[in-house]
């Protein structure tokens, strides 16, 4: 019998009693050792290695003040915006607690966004970190899910007419849009039954299905153990006499524990001034527009997503219609998004870090970064927002024309990826960490 | 590390530069002023609340506010039931009006929108919705072609009638017409207050060619001079910033804390971090 063979728990002080007996009957310290105590990473994380864990500090951010919002948000249609308000001013802390949640839905995509660059820059996503790359894409697609849901529930005009705006993308469907479109809203127009559902996504049922994506995700890292900005397998290395690990391993803890400390320290002071002095981030992390109630006979001029959707928004706009049907940019906006899940397939380089790739990824590269920027920008933006091209372009809108082009090199990032991957100047990679 | 870091701040930057040199192409709108608003001036937020209650609150309502929060601005219950409550409600109930909305449409054509929270739904790139709350109050012109005489700069062909006429007096619209970029640009620096501009084209003998319309105020002749009634819409301003977001100065002032201990804390990170690598190499 397994209690009978352990040891009994150590180095806990006074509580060494309580974990033996609850180890005895629990796998506890061989959960704990496995997964981040006895974890081995590599000694060499750089800056983009903080953004992970710093990804699951906002998600329990939002977990936690999203249930105290819970307590005090009514999702009604008619008191739903009033609630709000009235978290913002009558409930004790309220205000701290809603810009904690609105300053942390921006900063959960910006913490994903440099997650996600930190693996293209390293390979992360090669083998064997397939599936550890596609649960972090699905976790990204749950995160979108997640912004989109709880984005209807202040009911502002930007709330309503976005949530609108989306769920008819789906209407452009061919042959069952019309329906789809209706059955996601639970009415012909986004009302109170399209608030409700939205509620009960954004509070249950996709924060359930995030949390065990993270379980999986984490499960998956610490089986394969960790790339590192020279993507080179540790695990391979001789190990230490001395310690019995890998040259270049270290434990987690509590070396990355005290680093990662430090990077959340850092992260808060930068979340506290957004937070408590720029809540509204330029309009950019709460919507002007947003302060207006939701009014369903009054289309705003100008409907935007939040920032962290712009960047296939625009994707979106930029494709033209078919047929007088939208569907050829949904798909676009679809594909530009699930593209992703492939590219531990694309790359087909020798290498797995930039360090050691050549100089056509690194361009690559580049481009693609400075290509979602602009069309991150331009998905905040009138299409007119450049002005027009003279009669010698048919008078087209400068920024169409732009997105156009960022949306082409946006996907021939991916499509070319298995020959200039290939086919580049790659240098050889070290046996040892640099 | 720090090469990859400051690679991407590059090009972020470059990126911006190049975003920021093709928005400079405006075209349209009203030019705001900035609102020479105070929130520390308690006197200006007091004014400002009783001008707002008497003069907007009729129509207006400020729903998600209630009349006791006003102690924020150093007033007593008493002297709010007293002084700020016209409508007989207890002093912790929230600014409602006794006006039918039903009648407000048939009225002014639109039901007049809640006032809580203008003041942050009201900002945009030409400014804050301070700005455009204190320019708008400052833009309303006799116009007989509307029904109800006024029109307004910022807000053209708006359902509200100029509730401050008797302050402020009768202003009168001006418009020049200018067909060179150069001194169009040179009339609207030359103008201090508040500009509505349009550019747009003409044909003239059978060539299109640029139109900028510049239209501005001539001052009226009310019971207030220009620069008492634009310190009384100065305070109304004030009060309704602060009414947008009541917690706004505690904010900033729990902000300022929260950054000093998260500071500290940071240097003790930093150290016991370097205290334990100092091994790893």
């Amino acid at each position: 019998m397994a209690a009978v063979d352990k040891q009994p728990v150590t180095g806990a002080g006074p509580l060494n009693g309580m974990l033996t007996w609850v180890d005895a009957r629990f796998p506890l310290i061989k959960m704990w050792e496995e997964q981040w105590g006895k974890y081995v990473a590599p000694k060499n994380f750089t800056f983009w290695y903080y953004f992970g864990s710093l990804s699951a500090f906002v998600l329990v951010l939002q977990i936690l003040t999203g249930i105290f919002l819970t307590m005090n948000y009514k999702p009604d249609a008619a008191q739903a915006f009033a609630s709000v308000e009235y978290i913002m001013r009558d409930v004790w802390g309220g205000w701290i607690i809603r810009y904690m949640h609105s300053t942390g839905a921006s900063a959960f995509f910006i913490c994903i966004y440099l997650h996600m660059f930190r693996a293209l820059l390293y390979g992360s996503y090669r083998k064997p970190r397939e599936l550890l790359w596609i649960f972090g894409m699905l976790i990204y697609l749950c995160l979108m899910a997640e912004a989109f849901f709880g984005y209807l529930l202040p009911w502002g005009q930007m709330s309503y007419w976005g949530a609108q705006v989306i769920v008819n993308l789906f209407a452009a469907v061919p042959f069952i849009g019309e329906d789809l479109s209706i059955w996601i809203r639970g009415d012909y127009v986004v009302s109170d039954a399209t608030l409700n559902r939205f509620f009960a996504f954004h509070v249950i049922a996709i924060p359930l299905v995030l949390l065990g994506l993270v379980a999986a995700h984490l499960t998956a890292l610490h089986e394969v153990g960790s790339n590192n900005p020279d993507g080179v397998e540790i695990k391979n290395q001789p190990k230490d006499p001395r310690t019995g690990l890998p040259l270049d391993g270290i434990y987690s803890h509590p070396y990355y524990t005290i680093k990662d400390a430090f990077g959340v320290v850092v992260f808060l002071i930068v979340f506290s001034v957004i937070m408590f002095f720029l809540p509204e981030m330029g309009g950019y992390f709460l919507e002007y527009n947003n302060f207006v109630p939701a009014d369903p006979l009054n289309t705003p001029q100008h409907i935007a997503p939040v920032w962290y959707f712009t960047p296939f928004y625009s994707i979106l706009r930029a494709i033209p219609p078919l047929l007088n049907s939208q569907f050829p940019g949904v798909l676009a906006m679809g594909a530009s998004t699930t593209i992703l899940f492939l590219l531990p397939w694309l790359d087909r380089s020798p290498v797995k870090s930039v360090r050691y790739k050549g100089p056509v990824f690194k361009a690559a590269l580049a481009l693609f970064v400075i290509v979602f920027l602009v069309l991150g920008y331009l998905g905040t933006e009138p299409t007119n927002v450049w002005g027009q091209f003279g009669a010698w372009l048919g008078n087209a809108d400068r920024a169409t024309v732009a997105a156009r082009i960022c949306t082409a090199i946006y996907f021939l990032f991916f499509i070319l990826m298995p020959w200039y991957s290939r086919l580049d100047r790659c240098k050889p990679e070290p046996a040892r960490l640099t | 590390m720090i090469g990859n870091v400051f690679g991407g701040l590059a090009r972020a930057f470059a990126c911006a530069a190049l975003l920021a040199s093709f928005a400079a192409i405006a075209s349209e709108g009203p030019r705001l002023q900035t609102a020479p608003i105070n929130s520390h001036d308690v006197a200006s937020l007091q004014n400002g609340a009783k001008l707002f209650i008497n003069y907007c609150l009729n129509c207006h309502t400020a729903s998600y506010m209630r009349y006791n929060r006003l102690q924020d601005l150093g007033l007593t219950e008493l002297q709010i039931k007293d002084n700020l409550i016209f409508t007989g409600v207890k002093v912790g109930e929230l600014m409602h009006v006794g006006m039918d909305r039903k009648d407000a449409k048939e009225w002014f054509g639109v039901a007049p929108p809640d006032l809580t929270v203008t003041a942050r739904a009201r900002s945009s790139g030409a400014g804050s919705g301070s700005d455009w709350i204190y320019s708008y109050l400052r833009s309303f012109y006799r116009d007989p072609s509307r029904a109800t005489g006024w029109n307004n700069l910022v807000f053209p062909n708006v359902g509200m009638p100029h509730v401050l006429w008797q302050l402020s007096g009768q202003a009168q619209l001006h418009e020049e017409v200018f067909s060179s970029e150069h001194a169009f640009k040179a009339a609207l620096i030359a103008t201090k207050g508040v500009a509505q501009f349009e550019e747009g084209h003409e044909i003239k003998d059978g060539k299109t060619v640029k139109r900028y319309v510049l239209k501005t105020l001539t001052a009226g002749n009310g019971s207030l001079s220009q620069v008492e009634y634009d310190k009384s819409v100065t305070d109304i301003v004030n009060f309704m910033t602060y009414m947008a977001e009541p917690a706004r100065l505690e904010r900033r002032r729990i902000g300022f804390y929260v950054l000093m201990v998260l500071g500290l804390l940071l240097l003790l990170v930093f150290v016991l971090k370097k205290s334990y690598w100092k091994n790893i190499h």
